[in-house]
């Protein structure tokens, strides 16, 4: 056998060892890619995670179930309502609730306005990476009308918090309604126009055709979900496949690719945009009517409204003292916190209705009964009000105190949990976003489990990179559409 | 013995006319120079108010009216800024990289005709004085990614040097038909055998080698979707990611006055410099009133507004895919355009 000579070297040359990040534009957010290169070409590729960790799960250990929903908006802080709703499903579950019809509906609404806000940051940034400036302000201009229309709803844009477990936080306005009709017939122009600029672009033809090319196969070992899947040809959607809130009651497509490369994946994620508005025209047209908080008292916040129940609605009574009944021993007027009560000792009080702030404070105070309530609110002359029997609003005061002290327990410690495990996961636009809980039977859980799909993605860099050139590192770290905030938890 | 007896009249006329030239050179200089960055910093509003309103934004609008004063603002932010060097860096190298690539790319203003009779040094090698000029460009660009001592600059050095001096050759060869056509190298030669050619303008003749020339400029001064050397999401800045302050402002100041030249060399060299071809004159007579310098300058900002145009709209190339379309496409092309018009020109000899 004839031995191979190895060629005399002349000098040593090594690879060129470069950080990527974790400060760097286009490692979407902190993520440190150490890069060993060959002149351009990369030789190995070793991503390191974990400089935005928060330890989220740890966290949701020590908190109840109803404490750890916004800590779920930090995670892919990108399309927060997703992850809200993820979260939700798996509580629900774990519960053994479900949510009204009509707050089913409203969820798959902002879930898949969700994932158009997520695929426009996606585009926007993937672009810019790979030099179409413009794409990027483009894309924000539409992810702007979503985050406005966010904030509609619930007052906030990116950390929402607006589902809760057992529905959501409340319901949709009918302005809220027609400003996502208008959104809704202009933004496929709009999918249009970003499409013009880059779509059948040579360059960006050129950039991302064959590049970080992943078969079927494959990607399915590494995990990979979602659009990233998709683009190499593998129709796994959970919303098709284990369909939660409204998604079995809406038709849609799931777009695949066939290639598996960063133009298919590009091309899913714009046809998965257009698949986002058709569902949301579904839903509207099917919204039905009802409540948008289960009822289960157990689990589910009372309504706001009825957290207090009083008959009388607060601003309808007014209160004096009655001449006969006072001892004039001035614990109401003591106690008054408007100063409104005026009088001697051992002589009958006055209320001056211009400061009082029928705070029922005398009302519970006074020993003597001698306090009297009035319907009809302060605006009444003293003589016209109708004398009224203390006793049942006095019982209504007593329930409203139960009803609130139970309500702060519930609050404080959260509802007690069944004992069991459960893995519930939800598309969201990044992939399958897992949540698996270990309940105890106490009020929180035993253990949290996120299974984030940027993390798993993340972990397929070196092998799409490898033997690529670095400005390929660029576009294939966009193609995986990773959140570091998610990666991390 | 008394020096006045030495020096005959002769001589001193001599003097004086020597110091009249050196007057009215200085003079030229300081024109060229006070208008030249007055152009660079508003070069720079230009651009962002250009592709804010592309990009359905305003751009600057807050110091000043309009934003305005916005360059000011940014020149004095950055003499302010702290003067930031690396450490290991090669200090004296380091220095001097940015003077080197900010002086030649200056000196070329120096030679550029921006109207008849108004042009600093009115030499015969012209075309290849801005060439070798850019070459010693290439060297600010190299030493400075090189003494930078990080990576990100390091490669960005390394991608500029490539790429300008294999473009240079591309850009280099569009030219020669230029030179071929006006039978000089003599930049306000070559605008006046334009203005005397049937065409008006070369660029209509040498279209192809306008073509080339154009996509060669773009690449020359890195700018996208050829900015490879300071490619913002690979490199973060390339070759000047490690400066600051003052020095930053060098490579800034140089790069926008490469622009300014690539632009005044195609008005130069395909557009007709300070003329109109003879058809529009005849057309509309009276554009014969309005001094060279104008047509001049708005085809410099036309080019600088293609410049622009092209930033906002396309991706950046891969640096692989980059050089082979310098080498593959651009060079080949512009080879084939010098034989085809020197054949033409035999053709046209022999026949007329």
């Amino acid at each position: 056998m004839i031995k191979m000579q190895e060629p005399e070297k002349i000098f040593e040359t090594r690879e060129l060892n470069v950080n990527m990040g974790p400060q760097h534009p286009a490692t979407h957010g902190v993520l440190r890619v150490v890069l060993d290169l060959d002149g351009e070409t990369i030789v190995r590729l070793t991503p390191y995670v974990g400089y935005l960790h928060r330890g989220i799960e740890k966290l949701g250990e020590n908190l109840s179930y109803f404490q750890a929903l916004p800590l779920t908006d930090r995670m892919d802080y990108v399309s927060a309502m997703s992850n809200n709703i993820g979260y939700c499903v798996a509580v629900e579950k774990l519960y053994g609730i479900e949510a009204p019809p009509r707050a089913k509906f409203i969820r798959t609404i902002v879930g898949e306005l969700s994932r158009i806000s997520n695929h426009l940051l996606w585009l926007a940034t993937h672009a810019l990476d790979i030099g179409a400036m413009t794409v990027f302000l483009y894309c924000f201009r539409e992810r702007e009308w979503i985050l406005e229309l966010f904030e509609m709803i619930c007052g906030a844009r990116l950390t929402v918090t607006y589902p809760r477990v057992g529905g959501v936080r409340n319901d949709i306005s009918q302005e809220f309604i027609d400003h996502l009709v208008k959104f809704l017939a202009e933004f496929p122009s709009r999918i249009l126009e970003y499409e013009t600029l880059i779509d059948q672009n040579r360059i960006w033809l050129k950039r991302t055709v064959g590049i970080g090319v992943i078969s079927a196969e494959e990607a399915i070992n590494w995990g990979m979900t979602g659009p990233t899947l998709r683009g190499s040809g593998i129709p796994y959607d959970i919303r098709k496949f284990m369909p939660y809130d409204a998604y079995d009651q809406v038709e849609f497509e799931v777009p695949i690719g066939t290639a598996g490369d960063t133009y298919d994946r590009y091309r899913c994620r714009m046809l998965e945009l257009r698949q986002s508005v058709k569902i949301i025209r579904q839903c509207l047209e099917k919204l039905p009517a009802g409540p948008v908080m289960a009822d289960a008292p157990k689990f589910v916040l009372p309504p706001k409204d009825k957290m207090l129940i009083i008959t009388h609605p607060v601003n309808e009574i007014a209160y004096f003292i009655d001449e006969k009944a006072c001892k004039g021993c001035g614990m109401c007027l003591r106690a008054c916190p408007a100063k409104a009560i005026t009088g001697e000792k051992k002589k009958p009080h006055k209320i001056d209705q211009s400061l009082c702030l029928q705070c029922a404070t005398c009302f519970v105070t006074c020993k003597f009964k001698a306090l009297k309530i009035i319907p009809g609110g302060k605006g009444q002359p003293e003589e016209k009000l109708v004398e009224l029997s203390a006793q049942p609003v006095a019982d209504e005061f007593k329930k409203a105190q139960e009803a609130l002290v139970a309500h702060f327990d519930f609050i404080k410690k959260g509802p007690k949990v069944p004992e069991g495990e459960v893995y519930v996961a939800t598309e969201v636009p990044k992939g399958e976003l897992g949540f698996y809980f270990v309940s105890d039977g106490t009020h929180k859980p035993y253990r949290m489990r996120v299974r984030s799909p940027s993390f798993i993605h993340a972990g397929c860099l070196e092998r799409l990179c490898k033997g690529h050139l670095v400005a390929d590192v660029i576009a294939n770290i966009g193609t995986i559409d990773i959140v570091l905030g998610e990666c991390d938890r | 013995m008394n020096m006045a007896n030495v020096i005959s009249p002769s001589t001193v006329d001599a003097l004086i006319k020597f110091g009249i030239d050196v007057a009215i050179i200085l003079l030229k200089i300081v024109i060229v120079l006070a208008i030249g960055l007055l152009h660079v910093a508003y070069a720079t509003y230009f651009e962002r108010k250009v592709i804010g309103h592309m990009q359905v934004r305003l751009g600057p609008m807050r110091v000043g009216p309009h934003g305005l004063l916005q360059p000011f603002a940014d020149g004095i932010k950055l003499f302010f800024k702290e003067d930031i060097i690396p450490a290991q860096a090669d200090k004296v190298v380091f220095y001097i990289a940015p003077i080197i690539f900010m002086a030649a790319a200056m000196v070329n203003l120096s030679v550029i005709p921006f109207d008849a009779n108004f042009v600093i040094a009115d030499i015969n090698v012209g075309l290849l004085f801005i060439f070798a000029m850019a070459g010693i460009g290439v060297y600010g660009i190299f030493i400075s990614g090189w003494a930078s001592n990080s990576k990100y600059a390091f490669m960005g050095g390394l991608r500029s040097s490539a790429q300008v001096i294999s473009y240079e050759i591309a850009m280099g060869l569009s030219l020669v038909g230029v030179m071929m056509m006006a039978g000089s190298l003599n930049l306000s030669d070559i605008i006046r055998a334009q203005g005397e050619s049937i065409f008006g303008m070369y660029a209509i003749p040498q279209f192809i080698g306008f073509i080339v020339f154009v996509i060669a400029a773009v690449a020359e001064t890195n700018r996208t979707p050829f900015d490879l050397p300071e490619a913002e999401s690979e490199l973060v800045a390339g070759y000047f990611t490690e400066y600051s302050s003052f020095r930053f402002a060098l490579f800034f100041l140089g790069e926008y006055i490469a622009m300014i030249l690539m632009a005044s060399l195609c008005t130069i060299c395909f557009l007709g410099g300070w003329t109109l071809p003879w058809y529009v004159l005849k057309i509309f007579p009276f554009l014969s009133y309005v001094p060279g310098v104008v047509w001049f300058v708005l085809k410099v900002y036309a080019f600088f507004f293609f410049y622009y145009w092209i930033r906002a709209t396309v991706p950046r190339y891969r640096y692989d895919q980059f050089m082979a379309i310098g080498w593959k496409i651009l060079i080949p092309v512009a080879i084939g355009n010098i034989l085809l018009t020197g054949l033409v020109k035999i053709i046209l000899k022999e026949v007329l």
